[in-house]
């Protein structure tokens, strides 16, 4: 195998956001032209306590790289209580991820407010470049599948 | 499966320059479910629009994936557009090519490629939706204002004025805010109390509105168009409606040692006290911490020489529940504290003082009756410095980011009076910048300088330096002469960033309206909903949105004002259809969603069901439609997977998850 | 051979000052003690920098004059401190010069009889390494 020919790694990256904080923020990110890798996806939940930790799983299962979940600071959340949730589930799923081999480095919670558009893309950068240096990601498998 | 309509924007060049947008719209032609695809100069335009609605129409269409600008921008839009057409508006779905990639990316492939995989998200979304149908709420015709400055004044009047009921809730025991404190304000020079009072005196008559001072705002539950408050009104120790404001007992109060929070300090008070005497109510307050009665049990002359029979020192905070359809947040500003600022020598020198000082100074009713002296020892000054941007436009810790937007025009106004009124007194100006946009501002400005001689020095002072003789020996930079100078001043005025109210974060928390990192409220959108917290219901009036001067609070307190009156002329409001459901044959009726539902809008019932031919009756979590607000906490917690959010559901996100990692 | 481009470089990797945070309100030249005694003022220094024009700032008499004081770093609202520029080239002027900058012998011609004998010193010991 020639160590030239490989190409550059392009990880795959999730990111919840939540809709009235951390989706806000990106867009504030966009709309101020402060740039963030292409790798970095956004899907859309209405807080970031919606977000299932299955929906985590799923996404190491498909060949993500890396997952981020933004929401409101604490004590900001639009709906009161709802990324206190997020921070102990997290806080649980990482460490487990970490225990089955998916480095706590690809895992992160941040809060990024609707008026952090800059936060959001150094956050960003800062996180792709940690996955970047990490490498490719050990897939999940889903056992039940393999019979 | 679903028959999905892709429509690609250009936005101009905004999507365009950086995104393949032909190829887009090729590429998702292959995705399941996909029939149309086509491109757009402007998707949002009667003829974008036109152009969904003719192939929802001719191609059958049961979903839409708009690829264009943010949700939050133009979803609603096309979600409109789409019922129009016949087509139920959750079967609409953006994807955000704009601002999550066109505007951050500058590599053409890259972000094409993203681009076609946002979509693809949005397309494996759109063909698990379902039509959803949002209910109804009502609106309690009721407003409540927090805040009783001109900000809270204005918005109530004018709330009051189209009909509705408003409740004032202000923290100190009169109405009237920071616009009290003023003497003079700019351009015209008019005396503040002059024009304010009016106003005060006015909303205090309104039959519509119900003011409560000395009150705070202790708990808020409910949305939209039906809150819930609770407003914690403080013993004032003097029955309400027994006082006749006679003012005897303030007088005769021997505890007079506590600073005056309206002199900022400069001077004292009673312990029985209005905070100035157009107060309104003109209903003094007991300060329960300086009062003899209540430290020592020994007093109660204000008891003895009341006629009235008004001082009631048994009274307690009394908790007042309401409802109401819309709040208006105007909590207003105060002064950054100036510890950090030690050069200055702010808390070594009574001669240095804030400009809100000054304005207390130069009030015929403040501390030294109107006449500008000295703080120290009551002699007249003859040499003066204003210091500008004191904690503004500081990239450091110790200040402020943001320019505080009136410093510049209060102190040409201040220079300008001193002036006019002492002209044996030398005023300097040191500045960095003279930011003077507004009708006829530059103008006042330049008459400062040409008809009044003030001297406006560009650079900053470095150090102020109290002399033994108690004069204040300044050091400043003249950038524009290229030289140092020292100034021997009787006084020196600091401009002193404003910030936001300190109470505005609990209030922000209560309300669940988000704040920035100044804790300045943030608005709806920037530019096109100022006046609009992202909370719905909420709105923002003066000061706790950013830096502004009176004429310009008062523009958006009206502005506030109809946003909430648009809302309480409604007599029902339609909720939001993306509420958590409860699949029955799954629930095991275990608690823990409604354990974690910040609504309480989940509750049990004994319901029959007929699972695979075996009927009979469980406990099962019902999801009340009207008070959930469809954040998906309990999706979560449901150890049995039986609850779903619409709209949002776990299919959805999974194949989004899906799509973007395929 | 050093270009000018390389030597801002140079500036500012060892300052870690960001000369375009500045944005001219003359606080450091209003802090600086000795502000009569330069020849470029402190508030100018950030300028130098950004014309790329590192040459005139190593030539300056300011960059002796400098007390080291940091009322300006302690003071510049906007973290840009002017101090650690000033410092910044004065590291750059030793590095070209070498190690003995300032011979003993120096020293008498340079004396100001009103200079105290300990600032002479710790300067003595800071500037010749």
């Amino acid at each position: 195998m020639s160590i030239e020919a490989k190409e550059e790694f392009r990880p795959k990256i999730v990111a919840f956001c939540c809709n009235w904080c951390s989706y806000a923020g990106a867009d504030l990110a966009g709309s101020s032209r402060l740039g963030y890798p292409a790798d970095v996806k956004i899907i859309r939940v209405p807080c970031s306590c919606r977000v299932n930790p299955m929906f985590v799983l799923r996404a190491f299962e498909k060949g993500a790289d890396g997952v981020i979940l933004c929401g409101c600071h604490p004590g900001d959340c639009h709906y009161s209580t709802g990324n206190y949730y997020t921070r102990r589930r997290m806080a649980l799923l990482f460490s487990m991820l970490d225990y089955i081999g998916v480095e706590n480095g690809r895992t992160r919670v941040e809060w990024v407010s609707a008026a952090e558009g800059v936060k959001f893309s150094a956050t960003m950068n800062e996180f792709v470049e940690k996955i970047r240096s990490l490498g490719e990601n050990v897939r999940l498998e889903d056992l039940r599948c393999k019979n | 499966m679903q028959r999905i309509g892709v429509f690609v924007c250009h936005c101009g060049s905004n999507i365009a320059a950086t995104v393949d947008v032909e190829k887009v719209v090729e590429l998702v032609r292959m995705e399941p479910g996909v029939v149309h695809a086509e491109d757009y100069q402007y998707m949002c335009s009667e003829a974008g629009q036109a152009k969904i609605q003719a192939a929802i129409r001719e191609k059958g269409l049961t979903g839409v994936v708009v690829c264009s600008c943010s949700p939050r921008m133009h979803e609603a839009t096309f979600r409109k557009a789409a019922d129009r057409a016949g087509l139920n508006p959750y079967m609409v779905e953006i994807a955000n090519i704009r601002e999550h990639c066109s505007w951050i990316h500058k590599d053409r492939e890259e972000a094409t490629k993203k681009a076609l995989i946002l979509a693809r998200a949005a397309i494996a979304k759109v063909n698990l939706n379902a039509p959803l149908k949002p209910g109804e709420s009502r609106v309690t015709k009721r407003a409540l204002v927090i805040g009783g400055g001109i900000a809270g004044i204005q918005t109530a009047l004018d709330i009051a004025d189209a009909g509705y009921e408003v409740d004032i809730v202000e923290k100190t025991p009169s109405i009237g805010g920071r616009m009290s404190q003023l003497d003079k304000t700019f351009p015209t020079l008019d005396c503040s109390a002059c024009i304010l009072t009016p106003k005060m005196v006015e909303a205090n008559a309104h039959e519509k509105i119900h003011i409560y001072t000395y009150s705070e705002v202790e708990k808020v539950s409910g949305f939209v168009g039906d809150f819930t408050v609770d407003i914690r009104k403080k013993a004032r120790s003097v029955d309400m409606d027994k006082c006749t404001g006679c003012g005897v007992c303030q007088e005769k109060c021997p505890s007079k040692k506590t600073p005056s929070e309206f002199n900022r300090g400069l001077n004292n008070r009673s312990a029985i006290y209005t905070p100035f005497a157009q107060a309104i109510p003109n209903v003094p307050v007991i300060d329960r911490e300086a009062c003899i009665k209540f430290q020592t049990g020994k007093c109660g002359l204000c008891a003895k020489v009341c006629q009235a029979g008004a001082i009631d020192y048994e009274q307690k905070d009394e908790i007042i529940t309401q409802k109401y359809g819309a709040i208006v947040v105007a909590t207003g500003f105060d002064v950054i504290k100036l510890d950090a600022y030690d050069e200055y020598a702010y808390s070594q020198s009574k001669d240095v003082i804030t400009s809100l000082e000054l304005e207390r100074i130069m009030n015929a009713a403040g501390p030294t009756k109107g006449h500008l002296e000295r703080l120290s020892d009551g002699r007249a000054p003859k040499e003066m410095v204003f210091i500008q941007c004191v904690g503004s436009r500081c990239a450091d810790q110790r200040g402020k980011s943001y320019c505080s937007k009136i410093c510049c025009m209060y102190t040409a106004k201040h220079a300008m009076l001193i002036r006019d009124k002492y002209p044996d007194v030398n005023v300097t100006v040191f500045y960095i910048d003279v930011r003077t946009p507004g009708k006829n501002f530059d103008e006042f400005y330049r008459r400062a300088v040409e008809e009044y001689g003030v001297n406006y020095i560009k650079g900053q002072v470095g150090k102020v330096m109290p002399q033994p003789d108690g004069r204040l020996l300044v050091q400043g930079a003249d950038l524009l002469d290229n030289k140092q100078i020292l100034i021997e001043a009787d006084m020196v005025v600091l401009a002193a960033a404003i910030e936001p109210d300190p109470s505005v974060r609990g209030i922000a928390t209560m309300l669940t309206a988000s704040i920035d990192t100044n804790n300045f409220l943030t608005e709806a959108h920037p530019k096109l909903r100022p006046v609009e917290s992202p909370t719905a219901g909420v709105f923002l009036s003066g000061v706790c949105q950013g830096p502004k001067d009176i004429p310009e609070t008062v523009a958006q307190a009206g502005a506030a004002a109809v946003k909430a009156i648009g809302l309480l002329a409604k007599d029902k409001l339609t909720t939001n259809p993306c509420t958590a459901h409860s699949d029955e044959l799954l629930c095991n009726g275990c608690s823990t969603c409604a354990n974690v539902c910040p609504y309480g809008a989940i509750t049990y019932e004994d319901r029959q069901v007929n699972d695979h031919g075996i009927r009979e009756v469980r406990r099962l979590a019902v999801v009340n439609n009207a008070l959930c607000q469809g954040c998906g906490a309990c999706t979560v917690a449901c150890p049995s997977g039986a609850m779903d959010l619409q709209g949002f559901s776990n299919r959805q996100i999974i194949a989004e998850v899906d799509a973007i990692c395929r | 051979m050093n270009t000018p481009k390389k030597q801002v470089e140079q500036i500012r990797e060892i300052s870690g000052v960001d000369p375009y945070k500045c944005m001219k309100c003359g606080k450091c030249s209003a802090s600086c003690p000795s502000y009569n005694e330069m020849d470029i003022k402190p508030h100018q220094f950030v300028s130098y920098v950004l014309r790329e024009d590192i040459e005139a700032l190593m030539q300056s008499r300011s960059l002796w004059k400098c007390l080291s004081c940091f009322a300006c770093v302690e003071r510049c609202p906007r973290d840009v401190k002017p101090g650690k520029l000033i410092d910044a080239a004065r590291q750059m002027v030793l590095r070209q010069r070498g190690q003995e900058y300032l011979s003993p012998d120096e020293i008498p011609e340079l004396l100001d009889p009103e200079i105290p004998q300990q600032l002479l010193v710790s300067a003595f010991r800071r500037y010749r390494r």
